[in-house]
């Protein structure tokens, strides 16, 4: 579904260039789990907002679904991003003084979407959020905020999740649920997810791993990378 | 992002902030405000002056002498002393048979005290003759007008305005009693006959607060006010033309006849229709009204300046709000349009709050004397649709800036800012 070819992304800080991408090589396809691993600094979050359409390469071609996102316009370069992608952070990034329901619709709004309350209550639902509907951000533990924004995430039905640390603030058995919600997305949706993390046991959610250092893909698991990894027996299952 | 949505969430931002909504808004309420009640009483006095020079009646042409034009309205004892006009000049232009004119009446008001018994009241007597009743369609309520007998003879007998009477004689029937004109502050007394009693005008009508004596029984005693060639000195002539009569016709006649009368080439003398008068005050009012207009509208600009200083805090304070809303799928035109609506949602709120305390301020001050004058209001429609315009122009103008920069903030940047 997305194709890097020698993505670079250098950025110009006070005369001094970054590399944050050097040289970037990757295919992700539906249906994929990556998880994306590497020291500090390595370029991954980089590597997520220039897949989501948030940042552009500063070299290299970058084809989504085959096309060369280089020609699509500002504007149609936002309504994929909304449409296509959805963002998952470590900050969980919702609106203060939005309920749970009007954070979920806020995506729809700007697809100028047809039912927005039902699809946002169903895309709550499947996070197991439907009895917070109309509780403030501040009126919800780390973990149901993590999981409103994960819905948020899938209202439009996106291709693909782009998770930057989402567990990165939650315990480890709140964090153990979210990777289950995206298991459950990957299989029995088709969405690809691309997991951003630092915890190996994060990590063995995902079916491949891909290790950055210094803007490069140092490792890759590849695509045939072994059977699904799956949760511990006495944890899965609702 | 339609409309509506961005409607939405401006309404959510405002009641967020509600006290610092007020307070922006507010600068825009004053504005509206000002503009509105500045201009309704500049149109109102406008409309004052432009109902008075109605209320005499139409086809009136007035003659003035330019000496007395030049130092004071009323005409005091410098201007009709100075006065080249005299009343054989009424005499010539009524003897001249121009067509179209009825009446004419020669006059010059001074200011006086009316004393009857232990009541007194200022006001404007008008020295004439008998043919002003004519000519400014004057009725009687009560006895006659000044007559033709008492040019001739001189005497001493006044007419009384309606009010005038009434202050004077509270209840009473005037006629044949004494009243005391009382000229330059008490230095010169005289006795009159009171012989009637006018018709009460009402409105914008001047003759209820006048009274009205023969020219020639005040120059008997004042005899600076003829002339050595033994004419009596006027300050203007009233001249009724019939309806429809081509008054710019009359005016030139008349002015070639008092040209040739006063043996000169340059006019001594100034010649307006009703029509001019209202053209006149008309443009003195107008220019009055964009003077006061403007000079509110410099506040309106101050209201704008606030309301794009508190946009400029409030696309700052919600930077991240806007990542979050580019990483959901906004475009850069879904941020603008957010921010703009803002803006404007706050300035139309103090625009429509403005008018309507401007429109209460108006009708609150209706009627009521400020500094010795009687404020009158006229609220135009036009004036409450250019501030609404204005106040929407004004959001649109503080809100583009900062929508721009709402727009072009990097969402990357902003996300990562805890
Ligand atoms: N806006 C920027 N301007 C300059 N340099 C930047 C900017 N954003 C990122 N960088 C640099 O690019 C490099 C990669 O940053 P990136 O955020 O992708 O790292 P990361 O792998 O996500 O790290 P972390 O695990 O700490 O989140 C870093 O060295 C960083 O300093
Ligand atoms: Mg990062």
């Amino acid at each position: 579904m997305i194709i890097l070819r020698d993505v670079t992304r250098v950025y110009a800080t006070g005369g001094m260039a970054v590399r944050a991408l050097a040289g970037v090589n990757l295919e992700i396809d539906r249906g994929e789990f990556v998880a994306v691993m590497g020291r500090s600094g390595s370029g991954k979050s980089t590597l997520m907002n220039i897949i989501g359409l948030l940042d552009r390469p500063t070299t290299g071609e970058y084809l989504l679904a085959g096309r060369d996102v280089e020609r699509f316009t500002e504007d149609v370069r936002s309504r994929l991003r909304g449409a296509a992608f959805g963002f998952v952070f470590q900050s969980y990034n919702l609106l203060p003084r939005m309920t749970a329901l009007e954070q979920v619709e806020l995506p729809l709004i700007y697809q100028r979407a047809q039912d927005r309350r039902r699809r946002a209550a169903e895309a709550l639902v499947r996070v197991g959020m439907q009895h917070r509907i109309a509780h403030l951000p501040n009126e919800l533990s780390g973990g149901e905020q993590q999981r409103v924004a994960i819905a948020r995430s899938l209202a439009v039905n996106p291709l693909m999740l782009l998770a930057d640390e989402p567990t990165g603030a939650l315990d480890t058995a709140t964090g153990g649920e979210i990777m289950r919600l995206f298991t459950e997305l990957v299989e029995e949706r088709g969405v690809a997810v691309v997991l951003v993390t630092h915890e190996t046991e994060v990590a063995t959610y995902a079916r491949r791993t891909i290790r950055m250092r210094d803007g490069k893909i140092i490792e890759d698991s590849g695509k045939s990378g072994g059977p699904p990894a799956r949760a511990p027996a006495g944890a899965s299952g609702h | 992002m339609s409309l509506i949505d961005a409607f939405r969430v401006t309404l959510r931002a405002i009641f967020a902030n509600r006290l610092r909504s007020v307070l922006t808004s507010l600068g825009v309420v004053i504005g509206v405000s000002s503009v509105i009640a500045l201009v309704a009483v500049a149109q109102g006095t406008q409309q004052g002056v432009t109902d008075r020079i109605r209320g005499l009646g139409t086809g009136l042409i007035f003659v003035e002498s330019s000496a007395a034009a030049t130092t004071s309205q009323t005409g005091g004892p410098a201007g009709l002393v100075q006065s080249t006009l005299v009343a054989s000049d009424a005499a010539a232009i009524a003897a001249d048979a121009i067509p179209g004119v009825i009446a004419v009446a020669a006059h010059a008001a001074v200011d006086t005290q009316l004393v009857a018994g232990a009541n007194n009241v200022g006001a404007t007597v008008v020295s004439t003759s008998s043919e002003y009743g004519e000519v400014r369609d004057l009725d009687v309520r009560s006895g006659s007008f000044i007559t033709p007998a008492h040019d001739e003879e001189g005497s001493m007998v006044a007419v009384l305005g309606a009010r005038a009477a009434e202050t004077l004689y509270p209840g009473a029937d005037p006629v044949g009693q004494q009243v005391r004109l009382s000229f330059a502050g008490g230095r010169l007394t005289l006795a009159f006959v009171v012989v009637g009693v006018l018709e009460e005008q009402g409105g914008a009508g001047e003759a209820d607060d006048q009274a009205f004596i023969p020219l020639t029984s005040i120059a008997n005693r004042l005899r600076f006010l003829y002339t050595p060639a033994g004419d009596l000195r006027v300050t203007q002539i009233d001249v009724r033309a019939a309806d429809g009569v081509d008054e710019d016709r009359v005016k030139e006649e008349i002015s070639e006849l008092l040209l040739f009368r006063h043996e000169t080439t340059e006019p001594d003398f100034v010649i307006q229709s009703q029509d001019d008068l209202i053209s006149a005050a008309t443009e003195v009012s107008n220019t009055l009204s964009i003077l006061l207009g403007s000079i509110a509208g410099i506040s309106l600009l101050v209201g704008g300046i606030g309301v794009m200083n508190i946009m400029l805090v409030s696309v700052a304070e919600r930077a991240r709000e806007i990542g979050i809303r580019r990483a959901v799928g906004a475009t850069s035109r879904d941020i603008v349009t957010q921010f703009v609506t803002e803006a404007l949602t706050l300035s139309l709120f103090g625009g429509v709050v403005g008018i309507a305390l401007g429109t209460g301020a108006s009708l609150a001050v209706d009627g009521r004397a400020v500094g010795g004058q009687e404020l009158a209001v006229l609220i135009q429609p036009w004036s409450i649709a250019a501030a609404f315009l204005v106040a929407a122009g004004v959001g649109l103008a503080a809100g583009s800036y900062p929508a721009y920069r709402a727009a072009t903030i990097d969402p990357i940047a902003a996300l990562r800012n805890e």
